[in-house]
């Protein structure tokens, strides 16, 4: 693939015991583009995720991240946290993960623990209160606003996250993940169980996240409607590994990713993928 | 069933004449079985040492059809009075007086809690008896840094008080070092074996969590038991110095506080600089905890006790996370420890029973887990309260337990109940207790 990826993965093995996941997949996420991984349930989408955000240790290849600034981080020697704290990759869950008994506003500072602790000097200074730990802690109020305003919750900032409608709970956790100030973020099915309406707000929102904060996008998704209207490169799987790549066009007409889909029964895999678009 | 599957709302409760008289019979049933030993049969020492025993069959049957009464009347109660929910047991106009007294509840109690030494000034026991409370409010402040905001369940709290207790006692009895002196580093001491203990434990959650601190708990009090060169076993250390003012003892000496400030010595003195000491040391627990909460960590223990693995995809560090809310929950622990070292003058391993632990533990369950006033109510209920039955001699236990369980029915998320936000935009608004979480290791 030419360009200029973020994220290239190499020959990713993914072994749970006998079972192999994902079989040596390669592929590559370019800047400030949306990836989209596709497949059919089973195809090993979310544990390419996982590797990738460092929730499973690959049990094969490399996975490599490379910053704007010219640095290069082989995620697959970094375990869970140091993904998102030194990589930058930021990810959302497939069944939401917010933290529901805490306010919106709240949940979207906890995004900001990292560069918070370093304000509040290991919570000592701000401990003592003291006005440098004050400025950054409206900063960070202020980036929370702009976060609640993009993904219009504004108005629902105090409310409980988990009082919130899942349609809202699902931009919500795509705010948060945005104020770590990610350079890579992962979205694992963000438009399950919303209805057109929000789907097209979804699309909305990712593109002006990635027009705007020039963030790299990798999703995973089933809605072939976001996923045609706004990836700019496809990667299907199947059975562990990737069997077609490429514009979405492209995709759509692979009689490969057809059969994948649908069996061998191409009328009816047609329909489904139009009727997406 | 049949009767009730016409009713949605009802359709999981069955009732009708049938399953009532079935649910008492069992009832009888099992009250047979238990009070026939009980009851029905009573043995003695007879006046030459063998068993004697007669039969009591007439109490037998009136206590089993007791039961058989009473599990028909509190069924059809319960009928009557429909599904439990909060707004049947507790009136509107109740809950809004309730809404209005929590306004002012911690003010008033604070302004209450200064005035105790005034008020109660000959009274000895009442004032020994806030200083005890005040202890368990600072113990169950401590612990809900653990319990209430990092979700995690720590049966073993006890061992940080011993930690405390015993750093105090020895350092004051073998090195002389004065109490001001000993309480930053019995705190220390006891954060580090918060620490300690936090390392094996980070990759346990849940029941296995509770388990190991349990241990832990009893692996310090048996330790205490036989290290007798350093500890004094089972005997305890004796001979703690006493707390001074500055330097100032509180005794009847020349130099003595009394003598200086020219008043007459009396040993309430003492009591009273206890109660304000202890005061002092819990209050700084309550506002350095409340600052905690609004500092990145304190929410990251929140959000710990919410969803551990979103914690992860935020780069939130768990391990570093966790072993805070541990040494900073341990530390207070110490804290109040060295407090109870000089306030007793003498501690023993009996002291430091998994009791305590997890009368500590009820307390912030009670509360209200993360509520710091429902803390502070529950101190007061559990050990003022208690008190209180005295006047029921045997059957203390009894009602106290009764007391607790009612309590738990009505308030099954413990007195404060709610959440209250760490920032907010517009409105300051208390979160449901029905939506968060209470942590799972």
């Amino acid at each position: 693939m030419s360009g200029d990826p973020i994220l290239t993965v190499d020959r990713l093995m993914m072994r749970f015991g006998g079972i192999v996941a994902v079989n040596e997949l390669s592929f590559a996420a370019e800047r400030r583009k949306i990836t989209a991984l596709i497949g059919p349930n089973g195809a090993g989408k979310t544990t390419v995720f996982n590797c990738i955000t460092g929730f499973y240790r690959p049990s094969g290849g490399a996975i490599r991240l490379a910053h704007d600034d010219g640095r290069s981080i082989q995620l697959e020697r970094l375990n869970d946290f140091r993904i998102s704290k030194q990589a930058k990759v930021a990810r959302t869950f497939q069944n939401i993960r917010l933290f529901p008994g805490m306010t919106a506003l709240e949940n979207l500072m906890v995004a900001q623990h990292n560069a918070l602790m370093r304000a509040s000097g290991l919570t000592l200074l701000g401990l003592l209160g003291l006005p440098s730990w004050r400025e950054a802690e409206q900063r960070a109020i202020e980036l929370a606003r702009t976060w609640l305003d993009r993904v219009g919750l504004l108005d629902r900032a105090d409310d409980a996250a988990g009082n919130l409608p899942y349609g809202d709970q699902r931009r919500l956790e795509i705010a948060r993940a945005m104020c770590t100030e990610p350079a890579l973020l992962c979205l694992d099915e963000p438009a399950a169980g919303l209805n057109a309406r929000e789907s097209g707000g979804l699309n909305e929102l990712l593109l002006s996240i990635r027009n705007e904060q020039g963030t790299s996008i990798l999703l995973i998704e089933h809605d072939m409607s976001v996923v045609m209207e706004i990836s700019d490169h496809v990667v299907v799987m199947d059975y562990g590994v990737k069997i077609a790549e490429g514009t979405p066009q492209a995709v759509r007409d692979d009689p490969k990713v057809i059969a994948a889909y649908l069996g061998a029964d191409e009328e009816e895999a047609i329909a489904v993928m139009e009727s997406g678009t | 069933m049949s009767a009730t599957s016409a009713r949605p709302s009802h359709a999981a409760q069955p009732s009708g004449s049938a399953f009532i008289l079935k649910k008492a019979l069992i009832s009888a049933a099992v009250a047979l079985v238990l009070f026939s030993l009980m009851i029905g049969v009573r043995t003695e020492a007879g006046p030459q040492g063998g068993l004697i025993y007669w039969t009591r069959f007439g109490d037998l049957a009136a206590m089993v059809g007791t039961v058989f009464g009473g599990s028909i009347i509190i069924e059809l109660l319960r009928q009557w009075w429909g599904p439990v929910d909060k707004d049947r047991i507790v009136p509107k106009p109740v809950q809004a007086a309730m809404s209005f007294a929590g306004r002012w509840l911690a003010p008033a109690l604070l302004v209450f809690a200064f005035l105790v030494p005034v008020i109660f000034y000959n009274q000895r026991y009442i004032l020994d008896l806030s200083i005890l409370v005040l202890t368990y409010v600072m113990l169950g402040w401590g612990l809900n840094v653990v319990v209430g905001l990092a979700g995690l369940l720590d049966l073993g709290y006890v061992a940080f008080y011993a930690v405390g207790a015993y750093s105090y006692a020895l350092l004051a009895t073998n090195f002389g070092l004065s109490f001001w002196v000993c309480l930053p580093l019995a705190g220390i001491l006891a954060a580090f074996w918060g620490v300690l203990l936090g390392f094996p434990v980070l990759r346990l959650r849940g029941d296995y969590l509770a388990i190991v601190t349990l241990a832990f708990g009893e692996i310090i009090r048996l330790v205490i038991i036989n290290w007798q060169s350093l500890t004094g076993g089972p005997n305890g250390v004796s001979g703690i110095p006493r707390p001074t003012l500055f330097g100032i003892p509180l005794d009847n000496s020349d130099d003595g506080l009394a003598a200086k400030l020219g008043i007459e010595f009396s040993p309430t003195h003492r009591i009273v600089f206890l109660f304000y000491l202890i005061l002092a040391m819990a209050l700084l627990t309550n506002w350095v905890t409340i600052r905690l909460r609004r500092l990145p960590i304190g929410r990251a223990w929140e959000a710990l006790r919410e969803d551990e693995v979103a914690c992860r995809a935020l780069g939130i560090n768990v391990t570093t996370t966790k072993l805070t809310a541990f040494a900073t929950g341990a530390m207070f622990g110490g804290l109040a420890g060295a407090f109870f070292a000089t306030r007793q003058g003498f501690i023993s391993p009996e002291s430091f029973t998994f009791q305590e632990s997890a009368l500590v533990l009820a307390i912030v369950v009670l509360g209200g887990m993360g509520s710091q006033l429902g803390v502070a109510l529950a101190a007061l209920t559990m050990i003022g309260g208690f008190e209180l039955f005295r006047g029921f001699d045997q059957y203390r236990m009894l009602v106290f337990g009764i007391a607790m369980v009612l309590l738990m029915i009505w308030r099954p998320r413990g007195l404060i109940g709610h959440r209250a936000p760490t920032v907010f935009l517009e409105r300051n608004q208390a979160i449901s207790s029905d939506l968060v979480k209470e942590g799972h290791g």
